[in-house]
């Protein structure tokens, strides 16, 4: 009854055509953001903000990203991690190299060098496919780690071997740094993201996504009917590397404040970023939103429960979690293979009829 | 010392280090031409095994950590109880893991042997410990006086031992997969699941084996390892060491695993000598997966692995 479409007409191809095209999507859509933008930044503190919130959106757009190239276009890429951190120090060049630049400007070129980046190790996919490729794409992860840590001009030659955020305002409020406001950090975080997964839906939803989607299914077959391979997979590697790309400038800048290349985008981000959209479900925007929250939210929920709850030491909690974690992981896989962005459509195809099924 | 002979340790050193990549890698092949399953946790396989070998051979009490020597094995007992639960393990997975994802996308068995890593990564911690573990089975360790004495040439004896054993491993392991009748199945199986069904080779039965034979190889590859440069968790890392020579060699060929790893090892250590120091050195890490990046451009399928044949 919720979601009951009868008597809902369309009567232009535009309504059809629509990114939601069921009124109750919009709503559900409209309320969220309403909740998100108006009643949230009143009520949030600094703890919700840094541990929640904003690895919450950030790691939703690297996986929304992610998943353009995996779950759209079939690539799969080890190399997540890496283009974070291409994100982030270009984001920090470009901080302390052009003062005066505004910050959105700041994010959205990060992410245009990221994808052209990119765009450079998308090259091997046109020769290389399955593991194989997601090996190779393992050389761009350990490579450009390897670069950042030992090429002194990208951390500006300071003795440390960290990048550390410079204070930036943006509209005349502070964003970045120790001084930033949590609501505005959170604002901020939030647009880009809210802009950035719309568009993504937007392309999935256009010609672009239907070719990406064709490559996945079968690249000769998607040869034959006149789809591109090279330039359909090219475009999946720059425009994923540019949701990536913008998720670690934000990462850097806004959530983590500082970072250093080997530290903070190792191997591990590149597996937990995949893990996210597995577990979210493969071929879905909805489905970064939520992997990102199960891997933000599990950790946390499993720390409180685990050492606060039952009294256990840190270290020994530390070991639980992990063999939790790998469980639950191998759980969700054999009680839903698609993620649980596909447990949700379920549940609308269910709340159609509900509560009369017959 | 001539530059000559430099040259000759610095191509001994890269084969025996190739030789240890080769080990894992094995692993791998083995899981992948039976079940299709890209096992992540290899290298966590041989991190756990070799865990337990320690903890059994220093009578240590699981859970608690300590050691009461009134419980260590002798070596060999302490390997064949490790086996024991390395087949365990194997059938662990197949019964929980395995099973339920019977015709699943491959990228869904990787992730799941990725959980699995973190599963074993975990328990091997709690019920051993994790600190740092010296592992001593009693083999030779320095260098060889040998090599040293008669052609100055430095060699570890462990490196030699590795390479023999690898040697022996990959006999036995062929012979196995080509006399006998559990090889056959085996062979058929990776060949093609549905037509080794319908001739009644049982699939759960050959996926036990062969995770049982790879835990095996991971118990070999963690006691090299672990005799080299004690059991840690560094020793999981191993598996990243292994992927480029998997791809170099081809994923389902055995000779692939054992020629891709003394390339891998040999290219490795010379680049690591003599362009190194141009670059600022500790390229180690991403060397080997540029070489085989390059390797996969010409060959996509890998230098053995089996033609990629595309039908529509």
């Amino acid at each position: 009854m919720l979601y009951r479409e009868a008597g809902q007409f369309k009567t232009s191809y535009a309504a059809d055509q629509a990114i939601f095209p069921i009124p109750q999507d919009r709503y559900m859509l409209a309320g969220i953001l309403a909740i998100a933008f108006g009643v949230v930044p009143f009520v949030l503190n600094d703890y919700w903000v840094n541990a929640i919130l904003l690895p919450f959106l950030i790691y939703a757009l690297a996986a929304i990203g992610l998943n353009i190239l995996t779950g759209y276009c079939g690539q799969v890429s080890l190399g997540t991690g890496a283009f974070l951190a291409v994100g982030a120090y270009s984001s920090y060049k470009l901080m302390t190299g052009f003062p005066e630049m505004n910050m959105l400007v700041v994010f959205a070129l990060a992410g245009l060098i990221t994808a052209a980046v990119g765009l450079l190790f998308g090259l091997p996919s046109l020769r290389i496919k399955g593991f194989y490729l997601a090996v190779a794409t393992l050389a761009a992860q350990f490579f450009i780690i390897w670069l950042f840590y030992k090429v002194p001009w990208f951390f500006n030659y300071n003795a440390t071997g960290q990048i550390t955020v410079p204070p930036r305002d943006l509209f005349g409020f502070r964003l970045t740094g120790p001084e930033a406001v949590p609501a505005v950090r959170y604002l901020v975080t939030l647009s880009i993201v809210a802009v950035l997964a719309l568009a993504a839906k937007n392309m999935a939803r256009g010609h672009v996504g239907r070719a990406w989607m064709a490559i996945r299914d079968m690249d000769i077959a998607a040869e034959l009917i006149g789809i591109r391979p090279l330039r359909t997979k090219l475009l999946a590697f720059a425009v994923s590397s540019f949701y990536i790309g913008v998720a670690g400038a934000m990462m850097f800048a806004i959530y983590l404040g500082a970072a250093e290349s080997g530290e903070t985008f190792g191997i591990q981000q590149s597996f937990d970023v995949l893990f996210m959209i597995i577990i979210g479900g493969l071929g879905t925007v909805l489905g970064g939103f939520l992997g990102a929250a199960f891997l933000v939210l599990l950790p946390i929920g499993l720390e409180a429960v685990l050492v606060e709850g039952l009294g256990l030491s840190t270290n020994f909690a530390e070991h639980v979690k992990l063999i939790l974690l790998g469980s639950l992981i191998i759980f969700f896989l054999i009680v839903e293979p698609h993620g649980l962005a596909r447990l949700w459509q379920i549940t609308k195809e269910k709340l159609r009829l509900w509560p009369f099924p017959h | 010392m001539t530059e000559f002979s430099f040259f000759i340790e610095a191509v001994l050193s890269g084969l025996m280090a190739g030789v240890m990549y080769s080990l894992v890698a094995l692993g791998f092949v083995l899981i992948f031409k039976a079940s299709g399953v890209f096992n992540f946790a290899q290298g966590v396989m041989a991190l756990f095994a070799g865990l337990t070998l320690v903890g059994l051979l220093q009578g240590t009490i699981p859970f608690i950590h300590t050691n009461n020597p009134a419980f260590a094995l002798p070596p060999w007992a302490a390997i064949l109880v490790t086996v024991a639960v390395m087949v365990v393990l194997a059938i662990l997975i197949e019964r929980l893991m395995l099973r339920p994802l019977v015709n699943q996308e491959e990228i869904i068995l990787f992730m799941a042997t990725l959980g699995l890593a973190y599963v074993l990564e975990g328990a091997g911690d709690i019920l051993w410990g994790s600190d740092v573990k010296v592992l001593d089975l009693g083999l030779p360790q320095g260098a060889s006086d040998w090599m040293l004495d008669t052609f100055n040439i430095y060699v570890e004896k462990i490196e030699v031992v590795a390479a023999v054993t690898a040697g022996i491993l990959v006999t036995v392991l062929a012979i196995f997969f080509q006399k006998t009748r559990i090889g056959r199945a085996l062979r058929a199986v990776a060949d093609d699941h549905q037509a080794a069904l319908s001739v009644g080779i049982s699939l759960s039965t050959i996926w036990i084996i062969v995770w049982s034979v790879a835990g095996i190889v991971a118990l070999v590859a963690g006691i090299m390892w672990g005799a080299k440069s004690g059991i840690q968790f560094s020793l999981s890392l191993i598996a990243l060491k292994a992927l480029p020579v998997l791809i170099l060699g081809g994923f389902t060929s055995i000779p692939g695993a054992i020629v891709g790893g003394l390339i891998i090892g040999v290219g490795e250590k010379l680049a690591e000598i003599y362009a190194g120091p141009y670059v600022g050195g500790a390229i180690e890490n991403w060397f080997a997966y540029m070489l085989a990046l390059v390797f996969l451009l010409f060959r996509p399928q890998g230098l053995f692995g089996e033609k990629i044949i595309e039908r529509v």
